[in-house]
């Protein structure tokens, strides 16, 4: 079980949490919501949970909690721009169908 | 497919729920966008990584206005259509405008309409609709930038702007087709910008002092925060002072070295300009620079300018911007060791000289790590974002309070004011009014904003009138006004007749005419004059008095004074009365006063026959017994 992120990716999130000034590392998962099942969440995490999982990939510590994993499994998050707005993409090998906006998914 | 940001632990937001906000820092010569992403605001650059956008607009017969870098760099070609200043034209009269207008080249429509509008080749346009064309390019970017529609933003106005300024502001942003969650002033922008509103100082309470030194003016504010309210202790500055001021010491130092005459051709001076003023940015990095000029004469000057020399020409300029620095801290009766915090905003602060002699005069390094051009746009952002209510659980919301107080003219030409300045915003008030004269059925109500007692010094916002009050004898009928102002400081005024229920109201549309040099002023004269308004208060009031004591006479003598009064004695009191009368003009509070006195004692006996003709109307023809116990005389 993995996630990885991009150089683009890695490099973003390590200025942020330098920004910010303190975050162990950034904390991958999704929930139930959204217009199609599931919703992705993306959040800086400053404390670790008794069952997280921590994955380390080019320096930046990845937190994902047992449940998420099972659908986040083989992730890589990406960073990247379009036209004048740049942000984050999961490239997610588990989601069958996202909803047109891209926010939610179904597995 | 969209693009993610991170959130603050616990806060990612429902999908299609995060709300986005921008905060948008709209200057005289160059206008920012900024936003809160990932939890960091930061400003927005457009397509070619630009962050300023100049706030110049050209317009055009056939295509849409032009916005921003491309229309100031077209400027000389086309000067009629293409306007810049509109910052310094907005919620202005025709009569400011035409006292500007020495500088201003544009040509101006002469309208009945108290708006001036400014002749182009697209149109006859009001400053309103020029700063409408930059707020729509700044919320393009960030939209583009976002990735969505914005659900509101927060625009920043000058701590001095008065009602009618930032109205106009306001409709600019409507008309640009954008919510504003708030109206914000810049130095409050640049505190929260430095999270001086949430610092954990324990008891939340601080002063601050904001010295924002921009390419043509210089503003210092002197803040107290308590408990989440921002409150302006006084503001000052100069409104002809700026990074420019410094570009020509430099440019004034270049002439006396090459050696070349003041009467330039303008490519020589603008020319000139540019080399001043670069040498003056690779003076705030190195130790000194190089500068050189192709004189008009074909000969070529090269020079080298170091630090030294900089600051000792421009030192003089800064000492300006001290002086002013004092009399805030005066004003705001505050001393140096009382501050808290000194924030830089405004390119010109990058000037090391600036640092040093501002650190020295407050006695603490000055906060300016966040890029001073930048700082006003990103406190908006922080604000447009909490406003926007993407941060759950943070509920602290920074207030604004009113800059000046508002009141309403009462008789005499004196201002009632309903709201005192520094009242945080939103506010609401009201008072009782009553009629002056027999039988008045309607009532002006004249809308001012200021800090002197006389209406005629102080700033005219709206008239209105309250109509169809029942005829009541004078001091009867109560008439309630109400001054309500939201959030962004505009204000609604209603009156109504309390037994009546008769009503009228007005939204303070904005009656222009006032600079901003004057609207700082106000504050200052309210202070100097403070003697002086007094002195008029009392002659006013004095004055008042006898007129009513006037009135009160005449309308007697008019009712019973055949009856009551032989000749000689309607001969003594008809004198007394012309002589009170040319006393009333005095403008000697105490001498109205004496003769006040002087017309009660003459007329005293004729005041008691009145009386006693009263008694004895109401007596006549009953029996003791209803006067003893009235209850059983029904």
């Amino acid at each position: 079980m993995a996630i990885s992120l991009t150089t683009a990716a890695a490099d973003h999130v390590s200025r942020s949490l330098a920004n910010r000034g303190k975050g162990l590392g950034i904390r991958l998962g999704v929930r139930a919501s959204g217009c199609s099942g599931m919703a992705y969440v993306l959040e800086f995490a400053d404390a670790l949970g008794p069952d997280d999982q921590v994955f380390e990939d080019r320096g930046v510590k990845v937190i994902v909690d047992p449940k998420s994993l099972l659908y986040l499994d083989g992730t890589e998050l990406d960073f990247g721009r379009e036209g004048l707005n740049e942000g984050f993409r999961f490239n997610n090998p588990n989601a069958k169908n996202g909803c047109g906006c891209g926010e939610s998914f179904n597995v | 497919m969209p693009l993610l940001q991170i959130a603050e632990p616990g806060q990612s937001a429902a999908p299609h729920r995060h709300r986005l906000a921008a905060g948008i820092d709209l200057g005289t010569t160059n206008s920012l966008v900024a936003c809160v992403r990932g939890s960091v605001a930061e400003t927005l650059a457009d397509a070619q990584g630009r962050h300023l956008l100049p706030s110049v607009v050209r317009f055009s017969a056939t295509a849409p206005p032009l916005v921003g870098h491309a229309a100031r760099d077209t400027a000389a070609a086309d000067p009629l259509n293409t306007i810049a200043s509109a910052k310094r034209l907005i919620g202005r009269g025709l009569a400011d405008v035409h006292r500007l207008g020495g500088h201003l080249p544009y040509c101006f429509v002469d309208t009945d309409s108290a708006v001036p509008r400014i002749r182009t080749a697209g149109g006859d346009l009001t400053p309103v609709e020029v700063s409408a064309e930059v707020l729509k390019t700044l919320a393009r970017r960030a939209e583009d930038s976002l990735g969505g529609p914005l659900t509101g933003v927060v625009i920043t106005v000058p701590a001095y702007f008065d009602d009618a300024q930032r109205q106009a502001t306001k409709d600019a942003a409507t008309l640009a087709g954008l919510k504003v969650l708030r109206l914000l002033s810049e130095p409050t922008a640049a505190a929260v910008a430095y999270g001086l509103d949430r610092r954990d100082t324990g008891d939340e309470e601080g002063v601050h002092a904001i010295y924002d030194l921009g390419g043509g003016t210089f503003d210092i504010s002197i803040l107290r925060l308590t408990r989440g309210v921002f409150e302006v202790l006084a503001a000052g500055g100069d409104s002809a002072l700026g990074g420019d001021d410094l570009d020509r010491a430099v440019a004034h130092w270049v002439i006396e070295q090459a050696g070349i005459g003041a009467d330039n051709d303008p490519g020589t001076l603008r020319r000139l300009m540019q080399v001043a003023c670069a040498a003056k940015e690779r003076l705030s990095q190195e130790p000194s620079a190089e500068l050189q000029l192709d004189l008009p004469d074909g000969r070529h000057w090269s020079g080298t300018l170091d630090r030294a020399t900089f600051n000792a020409l421009i030192d003089p300029l800064i000492g300006r911007t001290l002086t002013a620095c004092r009399r805030a801290l005066r004003d705001a009766r505050v001393s140096t060791a009382d501050i808290d915090a000194v924030v830089l905003v405004g390119g010109s602060t990058r000037v090391p000289l600036v640092r040093e002699r501002v650190a020295e005069l407050f006695g603490r390094a000055p906060l300016g790590d966040i890029d001073p051009d930048r700082v006003v746009a990103i406190g908006a952002a922080i604000q447009a974002d909490l406003l926007a209510g993407n941060r759950p659980g943070d509920d602290l919301l920074l207030l604004d309070v009113i800059p000046l107080s508002l009141g309403i003219e009462t008789m005499g030409g004196l201002v009632e004011p309903l709201i005192p300045r520094n009242t945080t915003l939103p506010a609401a008030r009201y008072q009782e009014f009553t009629t002056f004269k027999d039988g008045q059925t309607a009532m002006a109500i004249h809308v001012l904003q200021g800090e002197r007692d006389l209406v005629a010094d102080c700033r005219s916002l709206a008239r209105f009138e309250l109509r169809g009050i029942p005829p009541m004898i004078a001091g009867a009928a109560r008439i309630r006004v109400t001054f309500e102002i939201d959030a962004d400081g505009l204000l609604r005024v209603s009156a109504a007749e309390q037994t009546s229920g008769v009503s009228a109201r007005v939204e303070v549309k904005p009656s222009y005419g006032l600079s901003d040099g004057e609207i700082e002023s106000m504050l200052r004269a309210s202070l100097e004059h403070a003697g002086e308004d007094l002195a008029a208060r009392r002659l006013h009031e004095q004055r008042l008095d006898g007129e009513r004591v006037r009135e009160a006479l005449r309308s007697a003598l008019a009712r019973d004074g055949e009856a009551l009064l032989d000749t000689a004695e309607r001969a003594r009191i008809d004198q007394a009365l012309a002589r009170f009368e040319a006393t009333l003009t005095s403008t000697e509070a105490g001498m109205i006063q004496y003769a006040i006195g002087a017309l009660e004692r003459t007329c005293a006996f004729y005041v008691e026959r009145r009386m006693n003709r009263t008694i004895h109307a109401a007596m006549a023809g009953r029996r003791v017994v209803e006067f003893v116990h009235p209850e059983q005389s029904s």
